[in-house]
């Protein structure tokens, strides 16, 4: 009965925030990762455009919500989704035109798209302050919870509740389906495959009769809509703040290379592998070793490795032992 | 001459500002000006020299900013007696366990075994680290939590941080460095991008050391305090030689002695940056810079370099913080923001004219004006583009109150156009002999 107790905690505590937040971080990787396919650069404007989608998805939801439009358990944020992506789409369309055209059409090295997109950072930030302020919104609406703590107490007659927040379901559904539609769209279709072929090998692809513009145009829109979802799910699930989602810019990075640069499966992969790490080295082990150890013994401590202020160094730390062991991550990336 | 045209169009709009707005204001100015110029001149010479794309200034200012804490600030003797051998202890500890573990994995063969062992080793000297260390930064954290609860300082003169600032800076840089340059210029980016934000965290949280959020106020200053020139009597005499009030002098005469101060600091660095420059290391820098392979064929060692000019420019970065500290007389860990700290001092480097060292200079007194100003200009913008709209407008409160958002788009824009339409920058950088 106690292991049981421990693993319901552990699930309760660990288990589901990782898998949600892992799906997060993966769709947020999944994004940089095709930009560095694709475009050759690292897009530190990534976790910006990530706030412009979910800004606009935030707006399009109260605008339904003051009409009374929703859609019954589920939160009304799904249904400005699309909208948000559409905007994104414009938006990083639009930067694409005015700034890394340019730079591409002069074959810039790479460091200054990087410096492009910094720049490209300070716009998108400074517009999302400017259009919803820089403080926390909550947007979430609709049932709070799959199952509920309680219930499953009562459920199973453990000591110990597993809750799942709908948010939580949402977001491991949407990651599946979306992850589900990306590599269909890669390996099976004519512009996936177009793509696939540019980022191999640009030079073969061109002569090949592929025309960049257009795969540099699909490549930006995916990326935003993978932006756009992978945002209002960490909206969703925490709450919106434009800060925090700058923040994010270094686990979603670290999960990017920790899979490999360029490598779609890498990124998933990357994703789950630091937000298991951060949660887990995060978390207060004091009650699970008070279920597991010996009778009724628990450590005086909280047993926690490293104090939640920290998580990002735990995304830091993973980063530089896989720069020193495995330069080109797990999955072998394009970057050298 | 281009050069002297610009400092004079700069320092005529200090002049404009001393005159129209106050002298006061216009000094404050001057002083962050220098300050920015200082980390311009870091960043110039890990980006300008070597082509270097560092994206955690902000961590390594706050280091120099931890530095005039732990110099300057008396010794809290409780605190020490309370947990100061567990401290130490504690250090000791984690030196030895990274000592331990960097050595087992340079001398011991197999890999998976060496990884193994090397795990291990760290994570009982993370254990052994942490049974110290807790107990004894609790202790200290209660002693006195209102005034203190920290460890204090060294109770030395707070200008001997400036150098300590920038060992400390220069540390860091050696060791996120060491395991990135050699590696993809991205990698970089990124491990600066995250050593920048754990350094605040720590300052953040390690309230034994900084005091976190609480903030340690009032630190000794290298220069003179108002009340007391205001009570010296050759002071009331020098103003009212001068015609002046001296309440209104002090405040001047104190910001001038830290101009004096700052300034001198900046010619010494912007003196030893342009001797490297032009030295036979400035040119194989360059030579690096520009192509790396031939380069590493006429035997240059090129990692080596780029970490020795990653460090020195981080150290210069580090010397700046110190002083910024020292200017504000605190050390507030949540006012390191990455788009103050990073982003401007990158704007101010490009727009000012990689590689050039006046125009790093330059780009700092310019950018930082116009950072000031552009406040109070863009609240007046939105007002007057606003002014049709009538005053109880939601719209318009809401444009007016962001318009200090304004800014981050500005300084956005600016960057990106420097990069586009002049990427030589305003000071283009003098290459070929002259």
């Amino acid at each position: 009965m106690d292991l049981l107790n421990a693993l319901a905690l552990l699930s309760n505590y660990v288990l589901v925030p990782a898998l949600a937040y892992g799906s997060q971080l993966a769709l947020g990787a999944l994004g940089v990762t095709l930009i560095f396919g694709i475009l050759r650069f690292s897009n530190f404007a990534h976790g910006d455009t990530m706030a412009f989608g979910t800004m606009v998805t935030i707006l399009f939801t109260w605008w339904f919500q003051s009409m009374g439009l929703h859609l019954g358990p589920l939160p009304t944020a799904l249904l400005a989704l699309p909208f948000g992506i559409a905007f994104c789409a414009i938006f990083v369309l639009v930067s694409d035109r005015l700034v890394y055209r340019f730079f591409r059409t002069q074959r810039a090295d790479p460091v200054i798209y990087l410096i492009a997109s910094v720049g490209i950072m300070f716009i998108t930030n400074g517009l999302v302050r400017f259009i919803i302020g820089p403080d926390d919104q909550n947007f979430s609406d609709g049932e709070r919870f799959i199952i509920k703590a309680g219930d499953f107490k009562k459920l199973t007659g453990l000591s110990e509740g597993v809750s799942i927040k709908l948010t939580q379901g949402i977001t491991v559904i949407t990651m599946i389906v979306v992850i589900f539609l990306l590599f269909w769209f890669l390996n099976r279709t004519r512009a996936g495959k177009s793509m696939r072929a540019y980022s191999d090998n640009e030079d073969l692809a061109l002569l090949s009769g592929i025309n960049p513009d257009r795969v540099v145009a699909i490549t930006w829109i995916i990326a935003a809509a993978l932006a756009t979802i992978a945002g209002t799910l960490y909206g969703l699930d925490k709450s919106f703040k434009p800060f925090t989602y700058f923040q994010l810019l270094l686990p979603i990075f670290a999960a990017a290379i920790v899979g490999g640069l360029g490598n779609p499966l890498g990124a998933i992969a990357g994703g789950f592998v630091i937000a298991f790490s951060e949660i887990m080295v995060t978390y207060a082990y004091k009650r699970f070793i008070g279920y597991i150890g010996p009778n009724d013994w628990t450590p005086d401590g909280l047993v926690q490795l490293l104090s939640t202020d920290y998580k990002f160094a735990v995304s830091f730390v993973i980063l530089l032992l896989v720069l020193l062991v495995r330069p080109n991550g797990i999955f072998r990336g394009t970057g050298t | 001459m281009r050069n002297v045209i610009y400092f004079l169009i700069m320092a005529g709009l200090l002049v404009l500002v001393g005159e129209f707005q106050s002298w006061n204001l216009s000094l404050s100015i001057l002083n962050l000006c220098l300050i920015s110029a200082v980390m311009a001149l870091g960043v110039n010479i890990q980006w300008g020299y070597a082509g270097l794309f560092n994206v955690g200034i902000m961590g390594f200012a706050a280091l120099g900013g931890l530095a005039a804490t732990l110099v300057s600030v008396p010794p809290v003797y409780e605190a020490w007696s309370a947990g100061g051998t567990g401290v130490l202890l504690g250090t000791l500890a984690l030196i030895l366990t990274v000592l331990a573990a960097v050595f087992s994995y340079r001398r011991m063969q197999g890999r998976s075994f060496r990884m193994l062992v090397v795990v291990l080793i760290s994570i009982s000297g993370y254990a052994i680290m942490r049974s110290l260390f807790d107990p004894a930064a609790d202790a200290i954290e209660k002693v006195n939590p209102s005034s203190t609860g920290f460890l204090g300082g060294l109770g030395l003169p707070i200008l001997i941080a400036w150098p300590v600032g920038g060992v400390l800076a220069g540390a860091a840089a050696w060791v996120v460095g060491k395991i990135t340059l050699g590696l993809r210029a991205d990698y970089l980016a990124i491990a600066t991008l995250g050593i920048s934000e754990i350094i605040v965290a720590m300052l953040k949280n390690e309230d034994w050391m900084t005091r976190g959020v609480r903030n340690v106020v009032g630190l000794p200053r290298p220069v003179p305090y108002e009340i007391d020139l205001q009570q010296s009597d050759w002071f009331i005499q020098l103003s009212n030689r001068l015609h002046t009030d001296p309440v209104t002098f002090s405040s001047i005469f104190v910001k001038l002695c830290y101009a004096g101060l700052f300034a001198t600091v900046l010619l010494i660095v912007l003196y030893l940056s342009e001797k490297a420059l032009r030295s036979p290391w400035g040119r194989m820098m360059r030579a690096i810079r520009d192509n790396e392979v031939s380069a590493n064929a006429m035997g240059k060692h090129v990692t080596a370099r780029h970490l020795q000019v990653f460090v020195l420019g981080s150290a210069v970065v580090g010397i700046a913080g110190a002083m910024l500290t020292t200017l504000d007389g605190q050390l507030t860990p949540s006012s390191y923001q990455p788009l103050r700290f990073t982003f401007l001092i990158w704007v101010m480097v490009i727009v000012g004219g990689s590689g050039n060292n006046w125009g790093a200079v330059l780009g700092g007194f310019v950018i930082w004006f116009f950072w000031i100003q552009s406040e109070p200009m863009g609240i007046w913008l939105m007002d007057v583009a606003t002014s049709h709209m009538g005053s109880d407008n939601a719209l318009r409160e809401h444009l007016v109150d962001s318009a200090q958002h304004m800014r981050l788009m500005t300084m956005g824009v600016i960057l990106l156009l420097t990069l586009r339409f002049s990427p030589r920058g305003l000071l283009p950088e003098k290459t070929g002999r002259n």
